[in-house]
């Protein structure tokens, strides 16, 4: 029997299983005070998913709202945070948008479906904007290489990062992976996407218009993804004894890139009012948010939902999560030629409701009322908690717990090969290998370079740099300084590829926000990201939040993950990665003795305590002046940004990647270990030809740099100290992924 | 006189873009042409890009042979019409049976993108008249069933012929006799897995050896090829 609302008006009594579904009883309390009767099941579905953490951030809510009250001062922003993704102007009419999402716990269950679809789903978020998408980037995290369980996790995720993304026709131009024995029950996916538009081009997700047609399109809907909604299913219509399904969305990339040329086809037509894609929560989310962002009624006929199983009840049509499907506004008159592009691309559309001038969401089921609600109370007005935190008592511990570095005697020969082929550190191309880098032709740059770099415009050569960034240690040793890093690598990142840095995004992973610590983790993070946004004066166009990753008592480390996108006028100016022979080498700002969070003292010492190196955004805001001004007289040829592992293993890395080796001696007042492993921040090392020298030293009233050695030869010398030929290197650096994954 | 080189779009594709712009770099009129084209708008050559047709989860090109387009183009290439496929497109020739062999999943079962080293086995093809014979060049590959598969006297028959056009110097995919690339009898038809249109100039490929491919069939037609 259905549950109708005038069943639910004449039944007020009728048991709800709103706990199975994730409510707490104050909240379905607070929706019947909203409905001023019981939610019928159909309604309760649609707030206990609209409700949970992943759809209203309520434990996330307090702090996210620093992002709009320190304010930026930015010319380049145009649709901040609260849309699908952000909108910033990128120079000659052109504007970007970029976001990155979590799918870590599907990726967990069945790793392959689980990453594919968490790709999907940015890319959809990417294609509402308006915008082609144009390139991704993934930030991945699992446990120790040594599990039997990575080996099962790792492949599988890669695999669907890279069957999604490349069968959709999209370059993956880069990202990070990372180990550590926390993610081991539960491993990280976070996927960017990028896309670009004309400014004239933006829509957003609103339902305006009286009488203009709702339109849901792309693949029909089936039982997938369908979670705490097989429990109403169950209990309250176990009649048909249907099987309970799969809570992991399936993917289907063709479609997705059916839907996106169809998608970009309406726009350039004009046909489209609104649009919004369908991920988390389904229709339910997309009805509810289009509806309340727009002129506020909104008549779905449930019914009309084309169907993969036609068992569906109407509540697992509200919930499911099946994949490659979005929700458009279209005008009466436009209707034709919407279905026309959707027949030659073969994809299935349906007029399921029209906008109307009520303020309800109405949605019916064979012509009777199952849901009548103020969308905005499902979409917007979810609950809000203010959570206990607390700094946890064994902080101070921690953080006093500096490593010793006087009883450490492995020789620093020793400590690099070790480094190099540690998991965090090593070669990840068996990674990136399974990703395209190539399509659409627009790639200059990918791993492992220090940016993905993207060409925008084919006549003029403007561009875009993304960098993707973490470093979960310094953030456990104290997250207002972790965070602040991961905006400086990243901001880096993109600097020393002769990029202008512009925005940023960022995706939020943590254990649980019941735990108080969990919690001050979390308050600290976004407070030290909204303050460092207004220090760098860059600013944060978006970002997502995912909580309860932990296992038991076990969370992870906190993990914030950041996103900066730079524009470069004209790509043919980037600065790379390789150097060539009888070039000088120079590090650029200042080394401190900071091993404490450092690689060194994590895969070489197991050591994890002391304070992260210390944050300095004015001298990462200089260094990236110098590369800007280096461009114009192309001085320097190569750079590469120093963060995990420090010097050494960005010299090694560019050795190998040039095929040629490098002599360097410690011109620094810092002891050798600190020169090699440090990593303090604000530092870069670059690569001059002899006669660019004058030129480069000219920049030194910018920021300051230190002769540190030549390249040439086929090793990697520190002078006095070793010298390690680069097969040498390279066996160490290579073969630690494909000795263990098959 | 403008020599029109058509690309075929089919859903799943996704190089086609990269196509045409290659064709374009290489002085020739770019066309676009659909899966459901039932003439081929006067081209001069046509170019299978890459990508996965129609999702490519049967056996890959197995349906884009079905297309309305293939039917010309079938048609057209055994009377001497110039046909490239590239890597989905030379998946598709082996499919419609206008070049022998078929194409399985890679060795080790993973999608492999990376520079690849090939040599150049026959440079009298439509297709490689501006390469030297036995030159060594790099071109990207990018493919999960890239792996070259005949039988025996298929194998003699190509060696005997001279139909193996391009070979990897490191095989990344385990295809019989390091098969790259391959061409019909008349040299017209040409299928390869790397993407000669990823290689058309060093700000986007790792060289620009591809847009050879494109340049040989232009002069070819205008007459001015060796």
């Amino acid at each position: 029997m259905i549950d109708t609302v005038k069943n639910a008006q004449e039944n007020p009594d009728t048991k709800q299983p709103f706990l199975e579904l994730g409510l707490k009883e104050d909240e379905y309390l607070k929706i019947k005070q909203i409905l001023n009767r019981r939610p019928t099941s159909a309604e309760l579905a649609m707030y206990s998913v609209m409700w949970s953490e992943h759809c209203s951030y309520k434990s996330s809510k307090v702090h996210l709202k620093q992002f709009g009250e320190k304010i930026v001062k930015s010319d380049v922003l145009m649709v901040g945070i609260g849309e699908n993704a952000g909108v910033v102007d990128i120079g000659d009419g052109w504007v970007a948008t970029f976001k990155v999402e979590s799918h870590n716990h599907p990726s967990y269950i069945e790793p392959y479906q689980g990453a594919a679809t968490g790709v999907g789903g940015i890319v959809r978020d990417i294609l509402s904007m308006g915008a082609r998408p144009i390139a991704v980037m993934d930030s991945l995290r699992f446990g120790p290489l040594s599990e039997p369980d990575t080996k099962r996790v790792l492949p599988g995720i890669v695999a669907g990062v890279g069957g999604y993304g490349n069968c959709l026709g999209l370059p993956n131009i880069g990202g990070e992976t990372q180990f550590d024995p926390s993610y081991l029950g539960n491993p990280l996916v976070n996927a960017l996407c990028v896309g670009v538009m004309k400014h004239e081009d933006i829509h957003l997700a609103k339902a305006t218009g009286v009488g203009n047609k709702v339109i849901l399109y792309g693949a029909r809907t089936g039982g997938d993804g369908i979670g705490g909604v097989s429990v109403l299913a169950s209990e309250t219509f176990a009649t048909t004894g249907q099987a309970k399904r799969p809570s992991v969305q399936v993917g289907d990339p063709f479609t997705e890139k059916l839907l996106i040329e169809a998608t970009l086809e309406m726009f350039k037509n004009k046909l489209v009012e609104g649009i919004q894609d369908l991920g988390g929560a389904g229709i339910s989310c997309a009805t509810s948010e289009l509806a309340s962002n727009g002129t506020g009624g909104m008549n779905v006929a449930l019914d009309l939902v084309p169907l993969r199983d036609e068992t569906l009840s109407p509540e697992e049509i509200l919930m499911s999560e099946s994949q490659e499907r979005m929700c458009a506004i279209v005008k009466p008159e436009n209707i034709a030629a919407f279905m026309q592009i959707c027949d030659k691309w073969e994809i299935i559309a349906t007029v399921i409701g029209e906008v109307t001038d009520g303020n309800k969401l109405v949605i019916t089921w064979h012509k009777e009322v199952i849901v009548e609600v103020p969308p905005r109370t499902v979409a917007h007005d979810g609950p809000v908690y203010n959570r206990a935190l607390k700094r946890p008592i064994n902080q101070d511990l921690l953080q006093k717990d500096s490593i010793n570095i006087s009883d450490k005697s492995n020789s620093l020969e020793t400590d690099l090969l070790k480094l190099l082929a540690s998991d965090g550190i090593s070669d990840k191309s068996w990674i990136t290998q399974q990703y395209d880098h190539f399509v659409r032709g627009n790639t200059i740059m990918s791993s492992p370079q220090d940016s993905g770099m993207i060409r925008i415009d084919e006549k003029t050569n403007r561009g875009l740099a993304l960098s993707l960034d973490g470093n979960a240690r310094f953030c456990k040793l104290d997250p207002y300084v972790g965070a602040q890093l991961a905006i400086s690598e990243a901001y880096r990142n993109v600097s020393v590829t002769g990029a202008k840095p512009i925005a940023l995004t960022n995706c939020l992973n943590f254990g649980s926000p019941e735990d108080p610590a969990v919690m001050w983790q979390f308050s600290e993070t976004v407070k030290a990201l909204a303050d460092g946004a207004v220090s760098f004066s860059i600013p944060v166009t978006g970002g997502n939040v995912s909580f309860y990753n932990q296992t038991g008592e076990i969370s992870i480390l906190p993990t914030p993950v950041i996103g900066v996108l730079g524009v470069i006028e004209d790509v043919r100016k980037r600065i790379p990665l390789r150097y060539k022979e009888n070039q000088t080498l120079y590090l650029l700002g200042e080394t401190k003795k900071e091993l404490d969070g450092s690689s060194w003292a994590w895969f070489i010492h197991n050591h994890l305590g002391g304070k992260p190196p210390q944050v300095n955004i004015e001298n990462e805001k200089k260094l990236s002046k110098l590369i800007q001004t280096s461009l114009k007289a192309k001085v320097i040829f190569a750079a590469h940004d120093l963060s995990e592992g420090g010097l050494s293993v960005a010299l090694t890395e560019m050795a190998l990647a040039s095929g040629i080796g490098l002599e360097v001696s410690n011109n620094t007042s810092v002891d050798d270990l600190s020169f090699l492993f440090s990593e303090s921040s604000a530092r870069a090392v670059v690569s001059i030809e002899e006669d660019k020298l004058p030129g480069f030293k000219e920049l030194f009233k910018i920021y300051p740099g230190i002769e540190i050695g030549k390249t040439g030869g086929s090793s990697f010398k520190f002078i006095d100290h070793f010298e390690i030929e680069l097969s040498k290197l390279k066996q160490s650096h290579s073969g630690t992924l494909s000795k263990v994954l098959v | 006189m403008t020599i029109r080189i058509g690309v075929v779009t089919f859903p799943g594709s996704l190089d086609d873009q990269d196509a045409l712009r290659a064709v374009s770099y290489a002085g020739a009129q770019a066309i676009s042409l659909w899966h459901k084209d039932t003439d081929l708008n006067k081209v001069d050559v046509v170019i299978l890009p890459g990508g996965f047709s129609y999702g490519d989860y049967l056996r890959c090109g197995a349906i884009a042979k079905l297309a309305p387009v293939m039917t010309e183009i079938i048609t057209k290439a055994n009377q001497g019409l110039p046909v490239l496929g590239i890597c989905n497109g030379f998946q598709v020739l082996c499919e419609s049976g206008l070049l022998p062999g078929v194409l399985t999943r890679n060795k080790g079962l993973h999608f492999t993108c990376r520079d690849e080293k090939l040599e150049v086995v026959n440079n009298s093809t439509l297709w490689t008249k501006d390469f030297e014979t036995n030159e060594k060049i790099v071109i990207p590959i990018k493919n999960g069933e890239g792996c070259y598969q005949a039988d025996k006297k298929t194998l003699d028959q190509l060696v005997g012929n001279n139909q193996i056009v391009f070979k990897y110097l490191d095989n990344p995919n385990g295809s019989l006799l390091d098969i790259a690339g391959i061409t019909n009898e008349k040299g017209n038809v040409v299928g390869l897995m790397p993407h000669p249109e990823h290689a058309i100039d060093e700000l986007t490929g790792p060289t620009n050896h591809g847009l050879r491919l494109f340049t040989s069939v232009i002069k070819n037609l205008v007459g001015i090829s060796k």
